[in-house]
């Protein structure tokens, strides 16, 4: 056993780590957004034991939400991340494609590829559980639609830091949906989270949508005010998201990123 | 002869490096013409430039005299790239690869234009093998056609032999030369390789610390300098600092 060699190896990581926010950031959040998590739900639970009562089928139905969100965002992240890693990222940007082609292109193919897990989840349900999705009625479509806006404009907010700080933004890309999840509100109500973080789930369009699915789910009627809320956010968020990606290509231009994809 | 590349005068800066320092030059239809440097001179970062994926700070690039700057898809749409540093998709087949990028460049009879690469480059037999598991010179001569799919009337080449056999190097040499005679297309060719660059280029630029340091014909540099070879012409010009730092 050399020392030099294990301290060698060692520094090659480190430096590494050392040299991009991203990583660190990585390091950091990770067991934060946990333990906020995990924090909330059992806060939740200890002092609403009767709330959820005889309703599995509420938290599944979130549980399928929440996972056709993530699908839809990790999908559209792993799209682009698989030109980096197979080194045909710059074959693809001096292709003659404008930036609305290339996004119009991932949203599709996300959105085909969230459908191919969300499809067998939703069949599985109700013989596994007696349970059926399908009771949230003709809004399941527009809670998924706003759902998959929103996971959609987090792949292109996750593509943007890709594009501007290069794979070393890959660790965030898997991390996006877990950073959200505690403000998304997903298995409690709004009302569970602390005044500050309310106030920043208020501006998140997850949180009008699992309000909504509980409510129609628990109470048995349809809020159109969380429908409206949530679709307003994701087109504000959506909006936001195509300017930075195109401000993120333009400094990808400046910097020279788009010909240095490496570590 | 129509210049297909016109470059004015370009420079680029990452902060406060200068990585190209105000270059100008011009490359005429059929002609190749030889990108030399040592490394870190600034080559690299001149392709970039010309394939629109970085821009300079300042100058600009007219490309079969369209302004790159405000026309960036026509051009793309006539130009293409090739480099040991860049690859296809591994795990699709080489025949998707190339059918993907057919349809990116719009390309007509997609079919004809495969197979018509196919046989010019010796990769019929590949094209339902998984491009990842091609070797080197396989993998080079499907990047080469996937750089010609669209026809270009300008090829930039980085290294487009690096890190091949000899006799896969000279099929590549010789199939350049006459795709280049066949079409009449403008080749930038940034390499190392001096025997190459001696063969197939008309004239050659030398670069060093984002500066053109000397241009001419090859033949013309070596008489220039009083060597026998390009090689030699670049060892001297790559070792002066007093004359060009």
């Amino acid at each position: 056993m050399s020392i030099t060699r294990i301290y060698g190896l060692f520094l090659r990581h480190f430096y590494l780590i050392t040299r991009s926010f991203p990583r660190i950031l990585d390091l950091v959040y990770w067991p934060s957004i946990q333990i906020t998590l995990w924090g909330f739900i059992s806060n939740f639970f200890a002092s609403h034991t009767t709330y959820y009562n005889n309703a599995v089928g509420v938290i599944l139905t979130c549980a399928i939400l929440y996972d056709f969100l993530f699908r839809t965002s990790i999908g559209f992240n792993m799209l682009f991340l698989e030109e980096i890693w197979s080194r045909n990222f710059t074959n693809l940007f001096i292709a003659p494609m404008r930036i609305g082609e290339i996004l119009t292109s991932l949203v599709i193919t996300a959105l085909i590829r969230s459908l191919i897990g969300l499809v067998p989840a939703i069949l599985l349900t109700s013989p596994l559980f007696g349970i059926s999705i399908l009771d949230l009625g003709i809004f399941l479509f527009f809670l998924f639609l706003s759902l998959y806006i929103f996971g959609i404009t987090l792949g292109i907010l996750v593509s943007s830091g890709l594009l501007r700080f290069g794979p070393s933004f890959e660790n965030i890309a898997w991390s996006t949906m877990f950073l959200l999840a505690p403000f998304g509100c997903i298995y409690y109500p709004i009302e569970t989270l602390p005044e500050i973080f309310q106030k920043v789930a208020y501006v998140l369009p997850l949180v009008y949508i699992f309000e909504e699915a509980r409510n129609i789910l628990i109470n048995q009627t349809v809020n159109i005010q969380n429908v409206y809320y949530a679709f307003m956010w994701n087109a504000f968020y959506f909006s936001l998201s195509i300017v930075l990606f195109y401000y993120s290509f333009n400094a990808a231009k400046n910097k020279g990123t788009l010909i240095n994809m490496g570590e | 002869m129509k210049n297909l590349i016109e470059v004015q005068n370009i420079k680029k800066n990452y902060g406060k490096k200068e990585a190209v320092k105000g270059i100008s030059f011009n490359v005429e239809e059929d002609e190749i013409l030889g990108l030399l440097g040592p490394n870190g001179s600034g080559k690299t970062t001149t392709i970039g430039m010309l394939l629109g994926l970085l821009k300079p700070t300042s100058g600009q690039i007219f490309i079969n005299n369209l302004k790159l700057e405000e026309n960036r898809i026509q051009i793309l749409e006539i130009i293409n790239f090739i480099s040991p540093y860049i690859e296809l998709p591994k795990k699709l087949t080489v025949k998707q690869n190339l059918y993907v990028y057919s349809k990116l460049y719009k390309v007509k009879n997609i079919k004809e234009r495969i197979e018509y690469l196919s046989e010019k480059l010796r990769i019929g037999e590949l094209l339902n093998s998984i491009t990842g598991e091609l070797s080197s010179g396989q993998k080079n001569r499907v990047s080469l056609a996937k750089a010609l799919v669209n026809e270009p009337k300008v090829l930039l080449l980085d290294e487009p032999t690096a890190s091949l056999d000899p006799e896969v190097g000279d099929f590549v040499r010789t199939f350049l030369e006459d795709y280049k005679k066949e079409k009449k297309i403008s080749i930038l060719l940034a390499s190392h390789n001096m025997n190459e660059v001696t063969r197939l280029c008309k004239s050659v630029l030398m670069m060093k610390n984002g500066e053109i340091i000397d241009q001419g014909k090859p033949e013309d540099l070596i008489t220039k300098h009083g060597r026998t070879n390009l090689e030699e012409v670049f060892l001297k010009l790559s070792r002066s600092k007093s004359e060009y730092n």
